[in-house]
């Protein structure tokens, strides 16, 4: 039922989680400078300066939209001028799309009405997690298919290749998860993961899918399309589907990628780190194993889990940005390999050993 | 009909096979993890301390930030050429054309002239180097009898708006100092080069 109550939460909730992804997303393309150059032993981008402060080169990401934004816009000489522009809108539509059903914190009490901090608590939200990856591939194909260009054309067919490929390795991986909490709803697997195994380890889904977590990381970073896995983009040499591409329409091919490695960062969260949740917290305060408590105001509780998640989250982008600066790019016939003779296999009795276990346990 | 040899390189018996663990490359990449993660929180620590003012820790990058700060040329180095004086001042060549004839990239171009001197008989009326085709291989000093062309001003520099410019004269040429005496400032020869 709406009341004012409830409409003003649904959009709160939604700017919260546009501004916390555009953010971060925006963050990362100075923290992917800055972190390949720490690793690197170099200091990278800091020239960027406003009134003579240049705080370790954080303009960079205006100088960056400024950039883009003023870029001649070129649209090569292609039958298909609308598809070509939609393309791009598309790549970054389905991976913002998909946070609408991630949560960030548990729930918050307003005027009686029990708000989840989520924008929608649908109870599908894996169903709608796979189906946004699956139409994410559009803005690709259609991309390398408007451009009017065999090199950005075969781009495209690649990235289609490709995340067919490893979306299946993800669903796969998924149907543990899904076994174990028993239910399809994101909040309610969060919530699952609040328990304590053996008493003293929180339940989080790495503790019951080790090799799960392992094999939705891989494809998760293939989804993203970045380095091991950057077969569809290769700008260096092969040449990828935003060939054709320049100005904003690039910028946001560029952005959704940022916003796919957040996107990626908070699935590993929700499903394998238990979400917003922080060890030993309850509602009403921390509640030990070993028998002390120490009881929370209900506001702070809350504050706690949504920062929780958005350490959990960041703490995932470090790593995938460890992991795209230090891997040399696969093959494609090895990324085929990986993805149809190991992952597959792998994820199959992965499945399997769970829903034995899942069932011998019952 | 010829008969060719093919020589047929066994690929396989110079590369070493990989072993279990490698071909399942989990452990490789963990480890590959390791040293860049490692190299990322040494520098991070090391950033962090002379952030907060601790200089006596080494720094945590290796980079030279070059406009700011130049790096130490070496002793050897080729840099922008110049022609040697005698001491009393005019140039040291006799414009035998050594240094002309053997550039491989053809930028030096000398018009000679007598002069009555019967030790010198030769000096150079003009004497012009194409730093824009040069190509820095320092073959003109090996090749100069007088010493009097060296490549020691230390001037790495050489950018400019136009290829005329770029065509250093005798007097520039004689009007270089060495390395040592320009103390690694910038030249303003430069700068004048850039405006004109
Ligand atoms: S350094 Fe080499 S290329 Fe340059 S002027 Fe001398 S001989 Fe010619
Ligand atoms: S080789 Fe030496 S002396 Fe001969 S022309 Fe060149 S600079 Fe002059």
């Amino acid at each position: 039922m709406l009341t004012t109550v409830t409409i003003s939460a649904a959009i709160a909730t939604t700017v919260f989680i546009v501004m916390f992804v555009l953010t971060l997303a925006g963050i990362l393309t100075w923290v992917e400078r800055k972190q390949s150059a720490i690793m690197q032993d170099r200091i990278g981008a800091n020239r960027a300066r406003i009134l003579g402060l240049r705080l370790w080169g954080l303009f960079h990401i205006i100088a960056d939209a400024v950039k883009m934004f003023t870029k001649e816009d070129f649209i090569p000489n292609t039958k298909h001028r609308f598809l070509f522009s939609l393309a791009p809108v598309l790549s970054l539509f389905f991976a913002l799309l998909t946070f609408a059903v991630i949560p960030f914190g548990h729930q918050i009490t307003i005027a009686g009405y029990l708000i989840p901090l989520q924008v929608a608590s649908v109870n599908v939200g894996i169903l709608f997690i796979f189906a946004m990856m699956s139409v994410a591939v559009y803005g690709v194909v259609l991309a390398g298919w408007s451009s009017n260009n065999n090199y950005a054309l075969l781009g495209g067919i690649r990235a289609s290749a490709q995340m067919i490929s490893y979306e299946i390795t993800i669903g796969l991986t998924l149907v543990g998860i899904i076994m174990i909490f028993q239910t399809l709803s994101l909040m309610e697997i969060v919530k699952a993961q609040g328990r304590l195994l053996f008493g003293v380890l929180p339940a989080w889904g790495i503790f019951y899918q080790p090799v799960g977590f392992l094999l939705f990381m891989i494809a998760g970073i293939a989804e993203n399309k970045r380095i091991p896995f950057d077969i569809p983009e290769g700008e260096s040499e092969i040449i990828g589907f935003f060939l054709e591409y320049s100005s904003m329409k690039f910028g946001m091919f560029m952005f959704a990628d940022f916003i796919e490695t957040v996107l990626i960062a908070s699935l590993l969260t929700t499903f394998f780190f238990g979400g917003w949740q922080v060890p030993y917290l309850a509602d009403t305060g921390f509640v030990f194993p070993w028998g002390g408590r120490w009881d929370l105001n209900v506001w702070l509780v809350e504050g706690m889990r949504v920062i929780s998640f958005i350490v959990k989250v960041c703490l995932f982008c470090w790593l995938l940005m460890l992991i795209r600066w230090t891997l040399p790019r696969f093959r494609f016939d090895q990324l085929m390999n990986l993805g149809w003779k190991v992952l597959l296999p792998l994820s199959l009795a992965n499945t399997i050993v769970t829903a034995a276990i899942v069932l011998w346990l019952d | 009909m010829t008969t060719r040899t093919v020589h047929v390189v066994n690929v396989s018996a110079r590369r070493r096979a990989l072993n279990f663990w490698e071909r399942i490359y989990l452990p490789e990449v963990l480890r590959g993890l390791w040293v860049t993660g490692r190299h990322f929180c040494v520098n991070m620590w090391r950033h962090t301390l002379r952030a907060i003012g601790i200089k006596s820790v080494p720094p945590g990058a290796v980079t030279y930030q070059y406009p700011d700060e130049r790096r130490p040329a070496a002793e050897r180095l080729r840099s922008l050429h110049r022609l040697t004086q005698r001491p009393d001042g005019t140039p040291r060549c006799v414009a035998c054309m050594m240094c002309e004839t053997v550039c491989p990239a053809f930028c030096i171009k000398i018009v000679a002239e007598e002069v009555s001197d019967p030790n010198i008989e030769k000096r150079p009326k003009s004497f012009d180097i194409d730093i824009g085709r040069c190509v820095f291989c320092g073959y003109c000093v090996e090749a100069c009898p007088e010493d009097a062309i060296r490549m020691d001003t230390g001037i790495t520099e050489l950018g400019s708006y136009s290829r005329r410019s770029m065509v250093l004269d005798i007097d520039t040429l004689l009007s270089l100092k060495p390395a040592a005496q320009n103390q690694g400032k910038p030249v303003d020869f430069l700068q004048k080069r850039l405006v004109s």
